[in-house]
């Protein structure tokens, strides 16, 4: 795909791909955690991914935001392209980067003020002015469930919140990013069942905003939220589909329907 | 028959361990008390000499009597300029080996030319500052004997010291802290200027604390380039000669007739102090620092 | 939503640029270390090369005790006595530093606890501290009478006066380095002895202390090359006299402390002058070699 010279406002009218991943290979070292992976995902859905352990699952969304830059270890093959351009011949991939937001299961709050920690990306952006750094700094904290826990310590250390209140710090410092992709991957593990209903319904809002990928453990999550699934199993995509089929049986492979029984995994 | 299972001795062994744990025990000691007994001496012989004429004014007849003003300036000037190029270039090799440089030959025989730049004997280190900073034959600057010849020498020596406290430094920043910036779209630098250099600082200002002190002890590598026996002046600029406190313990104590017993130890008092204090500031602030945890 | 444009996707902008710029500077700080070795060793060669290649005998330069430059007739540039001067001084700090920097790495690593290792580890790293000029002078007026006393010599300023004030130095580093060694030993091996009897003596003896040998062969070499190269103490602590030592009540002379002692005093160009830099080419040389071995042993690859 080319890259689209249109502004935004049509691209929100015509639906296009967030992303479109061709023949992905990841492996480190020469073994192999991910190939031939072939998928795309729409603009403004919830992409659920599912599966096992080491299914290759993390790897996929490190090569999505090109961490295998910095990780001389991992190697990736293949095509990724994120709303039309090209990522794997980039220039700038900070600016990437920073329109991706990605949570990861562990939990790190940085070592500065809970404000800091979430007014460092629109630092980074360029925004200096106090009242609107205020304003992100409180709306990004609010959609993590996490402002009326901070509101009257926002000076305290971020890295010495409790491991819940951190994980939603972090994901309020993705947030805070204004990305067109937001990246979960079992953003729930550090988190209590109450604070991820609220995130949950959190992300349904968020999907007008941006796109969501939503790497989850817990089958009934992906199911409550993505609006298509992915089924990743020892380092392939097994198959992709509307969730509402997947869960009723509709699949295209067996695995896939044996995995959301919880016959394995 | 099992290496150990010599039960009939056990009784034995129980009384071997006594001893030796004694016998370390006085070894130790003995490692530590010659030492307290040789401070103790400088003390009592050199406390005497110790007031604030000493500190503050400069040597008379020939050196025999008055105080050592001009030798504390010009260390002080040294040990400055030493600093001002030592830590910069210290502190960008620490990043570097620490934040960019990968496992490869390359940065093995970085870490072996630190290691051996600690390693070269003092005085082959004044020679080079001779023949590259004094003397201007060849590819050598030129300055003449000067502070600045000695401090470039000075800073070189010492420079292993800042890389290797700065790199510790960096090191016990996690490395979860770096991922989370670069996810964000932080570059390297924005990174290390926002988040690990800012929680580091402690750790490299110990290391500077401790350059300081080992850089005012230094006899040899400005000896021959830009601290002299006596001058009247104290030092204008880096250009110019002056005294410093460790050369003065020299001389006084070999190189001048006639002078009083207690004035040598005088100066040795104050040095040793001097580097001492400074160490123990060191440690006091290290020890503060693991107690103030940030994560 | 974003308000970036779709066509300034993936342009370089300052951050990026300003990104590349630290990496290139400390790129620089970083090789700095080895473009000083090396100039250290092009800038003392380049003022010795005149002596070597045209006044040196290799032969009488390694081989003659004679170290007479200022013979105005026949100067001689031996260096065999001042190697005898440092080698002796080395040698017997070491007999004096490494039995007690190993009693003494014992004892805090695995006998001392909590309070008092920490006391230990406090004082040891204090004894480091104290500047060379300043043990030369205690081997000047502390020692020197002390030797003369109970030894009833007539002079104080020998080998053996320079031997304990080095040793004295180079213990509390050597014993740093021999705590880490130790340290480094896994806690299995300990637990292991220990789970088949062994008594604390046993386990020190017996399993810490070989499986530490590589790290303890680096403190020793590492206290070898402070030997060679410590020059004040040295120059104070040891007379003048440039003979082989035949006992430790002679006074040597150390190849540092010649530098030291005769630099000042030569015009800078001559042969003297030159042969006192080709002295610290040597110097340079060996302490290399010394530091090279040091750091591959404790690295634990065996040199062939």
């Amino acid at each position: 795909m080319v890259a689209d010279p249109a502004p935004t406002a049509a691209a929100a009218d015509t639906p296009h791909n967030t992303l479109e991943v061709r023949n992905l290979s990841i492996s480190y070292g020469g073994e192999v955690a991910l190939g031939g992976v072939s998928l795309d995902v729409r603009q403004h859905e919830i992409f659920g991914v599912i599966g096992p352990a080491n299914a290759g699952k993390t790897s996929f969304l490190k090569a999505l935001n090109r961490m295998d830059v910095f990780n001389s270890g991992m190697h990736v093959e293949g095509d990724i392209h994120f709303n039309g351009h090209d990522i794997r011949r980039l220039k700038n991939i900070y600016a990437l980067r920073s329109r991706i937001g990605v949570v990861f299961p562990l939990p790190v709050g940085l070592p500065m003020t809970v404000y800091e920690n979430v007014a460092l990306a629109p630092r980074l952006r360029g925004v200096r002015d106090k009242t609107e750094l205020d304003i992100i700094v409180e709306r990004c904290l609010q959609r993590a469930a996490l402002w009326d826990e901070v509101k009257d310590r926002l000076n305290s250390l971020g890295s010495l919140l409790s491991g819940g209140q951190q994980q939603r710090l972090t994901i309020a410092r993705a947030l805070s990013q204004e990305p067109e992709l937001l990246m979960l991957d079992e953003f729930s593990i550090a988190v209590d069942p109450v604070t991820t209903m609220r995130i949950e319904d959190v992300l349904k809002e968020l999907r007008q905003e941006m796109t969501i990928v939503l790497v989850t453990n817990l089958v009934q999550q992906a199911r409550r939220l993505a609006d298509r699934t992915a089924f990743f199993l020892e380092g392939s995509c097994v198959e992709v589909g509307e969730t509402e089929d997947l869960f009723s049986g509709d699949v295209k492979d067996q695995r896939t329907r044996d995995y959301i029984e919880g016959k394995f995994g | 028959m099992p290496m150990f299972a010599e039960t009939e001795l056990n009784v034995r062994n129980k009384k071997f361990q006594a001893l030796f744990r004694l016998l370390f025990m006085l070894m130790t000691g003995l490692l530590i008390l010659p030492v307290l007994i040789i401070l103790t001496t400088l003390i009592y012989k050199g406390g005497s000499v110790i007031s604030m004429d000493f500190l503050f004014t400069a040597p008379t007849d020939g050196m025999t009597a008055g105080g050592i003003f001009p030798a504390l300036i010009g260390t002080v000037w040294l040990v400055a300029v030493a600093l001002l190029v030592s830590v910069p270039v210290g502190i960008a090799a620490a990043i570097y080996l620490n934040e960019y440089a990968g496992e490869n030959w390359f940065t093995r025989l970085i870490n072996l030319a630190i290691i051996n730049l600690a390693g070269v004997p003092s005085i082959v280190h004044a020679l080079f500052g001779v023949g590259a900073f004094v003397s201007s034959v060849g590819f050598g600057f030129g300055f003449g004997t000067s502070i600045l010849a000695a401090s470039l020498t000075l800073a070189i020596m010492t420079l292993p010291v800042v890389i290797v406290a700065t790199r510790e430094s960096l090191r016990a920043v996690p490395m979860a802290f770096r991922e989370a910036c670069w996810n964000m779209g932080a570059t390297r630098w924005q990174t290390i200027r926002r988040v690990v250099l800012p929680n580091a600082v402690s750790g490299i200002l110990t290391g500077v604390i401790l350059e300081v002190s080992r850089t005012s002890g230094e006899t040899a590598p400005v000896m021959f380039t830009g601290a002299v026996f006596f001058t009247p002046f104290l030092p204008q600029g880096i250009f110019d000669q002056t005294m410093a406190l460790s050369l003065h313990l020299f001389v006084v104590s070999t190189q001048v007739p006639g002078v009083p017993e207690d004035l040598p130890y005088g100066v040795a008092l104050v040095l040793i102090a001097m580097v001492l204090i400074m160490n123990s500031v060191s440690i006091a602030f290290r020890m503060y620092l693991r107690g103030r945890k940030k994560w | 939503m974003n308000p970036k444009a779709t066509s300034d996707f993936d342009r370089r902008n300052l951050d990026w640029y300003l990104d590349k710029l630290v990496q290139v500077l400390v790129f620089i700080g970083g090789i700095s270390a080895i473009v000083f070795i090396i100039f250290i060793f092009l800038f003392i060669t380049k003022e010795g090369i005149g002596f070597i290649l045209h006044t040196m005998d290799v032969k009488e330069f390694f081989l003659s005790p004679y170290w007479e430059p200022s013979d105005e007739d026949a100067p001689e540039y031996g260096i065999l006595a001042l190697v005898a001067g440092t080698a002796s001084v080395t040698g017997l700090a070491l007999l004096v530093a490494i039995p007690f920097s190993l009693g003494a790495a014992i004892y805090v690593g695995e006998f001392a606890t909590g309070k008092t290792r920490e006391f230990m580890k406090v004082l040891v790293e204090l004894l480091a501290a104290i500047p060379s000029v300043v043990w030369g002078f205690i081997g000047l007026t502390i020692m020197n009478p002390l030797i003369i006393e109970v030894f009833d010599v007539p002079v104080g300023l020998t080998v053996l006066n320079a031997g304990l004030i080095l040793g004295l130095m180079t213990a509390p580093i050597m014993t740093s380095i021999a705590e880490d060694a130790l340290k480094a030993v896994p806690d299995r091996y300990r637990e292991a002895a220990e789970a088949m009897g062994a008594t604390r003596w046993q386990v020190i003896f017996k399993v810490v202390l070989p499986a530490a040998k590589n790290g303890l062969l680096g403190a020793v070499l590492l206290g070898v090359g402070r030997g060679f190269g410590e020059t004040m103490a040295v120059l104070m602590a040891t007379g003048h006299a440039v003979n082989i030592p035949t006992s430790i009540f002679d006074s040597v002379r150390a190849l540092t402390a010649t530098i030291a002692a005769e630099l000042g005093e030569t015009a800078v160009g001559s042969d003297h002058y030159q042969a006192l830099f080709t002295i610290g080419i040597f110097l340079f040389i060996i302490t290399f070699i010394i530091n090279l071995t040091a750091d591959l042993v404790v690295r634990g690859v065996r040199r062939g």
